[in-house]
């Protein structure tokens, strides 16, 4: 319901039996008649308990955070463990299990079986380091859908090691197989095709998407911030966490605070009149009627552009004037206090100075800085993210690494990466991957998707990186030849 | 040719009246111009004095209306139609020059080899 006092506007009162029939403010009260629904204000009880717009997302934040820790981020590596550790043991059953059930029937094997010893030892060592370094991390992200190299590449390793243990079985256990040698060199092969599987799995998982192949640009659909990146040939799913990877520490953090244009300016297009049809056969053409209203609006005398850009100068100055006087404030603040070498303290028993831990010194200087801080948080529209306990621990910790000033300073006076923001939760983020097309496809030109959180959303393009075609041309160095320029000479 | 400023300047001038040719939309003369107030008078590769910042012939296309008419290379131009070239930017030679409504211009140059024959005549034949 619209205030009933906008300038300029017909404004209505409602009548109670004892009052006079006009109010000082109504206009024409003739009108009446015509809109007395449309402009009168209602008071309604309010409730006692209403929860603002930032309370509710505040809310659902810390639902989502507080959520236990899924146990789903640890099933994919867990049964790649599994399998991997299944098939680095499967080469020493190989070569145990004949020596434990039929030891005395067997073949003695000479120097070729020790040469076959040492190199398995050697390649099942390489294997384990090298599946340490590469797999054994823990996972950054858990997909939506399967991460489809790693599922194939699990797949093949069980079916190779199972295929390996059904011949080992029919071949070896059951005829009690007597030529060592020939056991030995069976679980070498095993052991050589497990090194070339995870040749393969380097070259899938780490090394294909290393070459640029696409370029992304990553908007956020808030403010508009935007950053370009280069990836190779990845699926849709794992592009996204890498854009996400990026984006924690490139693009500035997500401030609600800072809209594009304060409402004040924007709704002062839309009051002034409504349209009135006054054809009774037409039915309700509402479209009709707000292309009307907009064109009417459009039409008027619109100033609001000015309104903003004095605005936007106004608000840059009051921030230049507030930085000014916080910078002044926190220089000052650190000429207070200084670090007391060991010998300074032996040197000057005569004048016992208090000596303070940095804690302690850092309440002591807070104090006349802490309204000037407190005034530009407000201006800027940082204060949702500077408490006064962090910016107490900040100071702490520069003073602790002997900064100056302006390095305290750093970290308010412009806004920083997401990083810089988060606290260390091991909940992880929750994000949503909106996409047209199915998230296992690969990267393609003109792919759009979408990265969606609570109250703001990345959008994503995809283009591919141009094709170069890069030519040769050689320039002798003696050709560096240079004449004076003839003056300007016009033909008439 | 070299001018003392402050005082009046004098030369050998030959005069030389060139017909424009009607090129397409455009009337042309056929030669190219250097020089000028407002050029590097130490380029000009025609002047005796490097000093110098005339309005010099620079090139003659061969068979335009300027060689017909009897201008060489290296002419330093002093009068277009009666407007004075010896203190003059070149742009401003140019428009003297290429004036639309004009389909002759008269020419005063001067050059070295007048000088010459002049002095020569003077020598062989004394005036009283």
């Amino acid at each position: 319901s619209r205030d009933s006092s906008s300038r300029g506007d017909k404004s209505v009162t409602i009548q109670t039996p004892g009052e006079p029939l006009l109010d000082a403010e109504s206009t024409r009260g003739d009108d009446r008649d015509d809109n007395w629904g449309e402009t009168t204000t209602v008071v309604t009880g309010t409730s006692e308990h209403s929860i603002s717009n930032e309370d509710l997302t505040r809310v659902t934040k810390d639902l989502e955070e507080s959520t236990p820790l899924e146990c789903k981020r640890f099933i994919g590596p867990a049964l790649g463990g599994c399998l991997s550790f299944f098939a680095l043991i499967t080469p020493l059953a190989f070569l145990i299990l004949p020596q434990v059930l039929w030891r005395d029937a067997l073949k003695p094997c000479g120097t070729p079986c020790e040469g076959l010893y040492v190199s398995l030892a050697f390649k099942l060592l390489v294997l384990l380091i090298s599946s340490w370094a590469l797999f054994l991390r823990p996972p950054r992200a858990t997909l939506p859908r399967f991460f489809v190299f790693r599922c194939l590449l699990m797949v093949l390793v069980f079916l190779f090691v199972a295929s390996y243990w059904l011949f080992y079985g029919v071949r070896v256990l059951e005829p009690k197989e007597e030529d060592y040698r020939g056991i030995v060199e069976y679980a070498a092969s095993l052991v050589d095709a497990l090194l070339f599987i995870q040749y393969l799995a380097l070259v899938l998982l780490e090394v294909r998407h290393l070459q640029p192949a696409f370029c992304l640009k990553v908007v956020r659909s808030t403010d508009g911030a935007s950053k370009f990146y280069n990836v190779g040939h990845l699926s849709i799913q794992r592009a996204a966490v890498w854009v996400l990877d990026r984006y924690y520490n490139d693009f500035s953090v997500y401030n609600p605070a800072v809209v594009n244009l304060p409402k004040s300016i924007l709704s002062k297009k839309m009051t002034g009149f409504k349209v009135y049809s006054l054809d009774e056969n037409t039915t309700n053409n509402s479209t009709g009627q707000s292309r009307a209203m907009i064109a009417a609006a459009a039409r008027r005398r619109d100033n609001s552009h000015n309104e903003y850009y004095y605005e936007e100068a106004e608000m840059e100055r009051r921030i230049r004037k507030r930085k000014a006087r916080l910078v002044v404030a926190v220089e000052e603040a650190f000429t207070h206090i200084k670090r007391l070498h060991e010998d300074e303290a032996a040197a000057s028993p005569k004048h016992p100075r208090e000596v303070m831990d940095p804690r302690e010194a850092a309440q002591a200087i807070f104090a006349p800085m802490a309204r000037a801080m407190q005034k530009y948080l407000r201006t800027t529209r940082q204060q949702a993210f500077h408490s006064m306990e962090s910016i107490l621990t900040h100071l702490q910790f520069c003073i602790t690494h002997n900064m100056t000033p302006k390095a305290f300073l750093e970290r308010y006076l412009t806004p920083g990466p997401t990083m810089q923001y988060q606290q260390q939760s091991g909940r992880g983020r929750q994000w949503t991957l909106v996409s047209e097309e199915p998230v296992t496809s690969g990267l393609r030109q003109g792919l759009v998707f979408s990265l969606r959180r609570l109250d703001f959303s990345l959008v994503v393009t995809v283009t591919p990186l141009p094709f170069l075609r890069l030519g040769e041309e050689f320039i002798d160095p003696k050709s560096h030849k240079f004449v004076m320029r003839l003056q300007s000479e016009t033909s008439v | 040719m070299s001018f003392v400023p402050g005082q009046p300047v004098t030369a050998v001038v030959q005069r030389i009246e060139i017909q424009k040719l009607r090129q397409g939309e455009n009337l042309i003369l056929g030669f190219s111009i250097g020089g000028g107030i407002d050029q590097d008078p130490g380029q000009n590769p025609f002047s005796e004095d490097k000093s110098d910042k005339g309005i010099y012939v620079t090139r003659i296309t061969p068979g335009g209306p300027a060689e017909v008419a009897g201008l060489r290379i290296g002419d330093k131009i002093m009068q277009v139609n009666g407007w004075d070239m010896t203190m003059v930017t070149h742009d401003q030679a140019r428009k003297k020059l290429t004036k639309k409504r004009e389909d002759v211009v008269r020419l005063l140059i001067t050059r070295k080899s007048l000088e010459e024959a002049v002095k020569h005549s003077k020598g062989s034949h004394p005036r009283q």
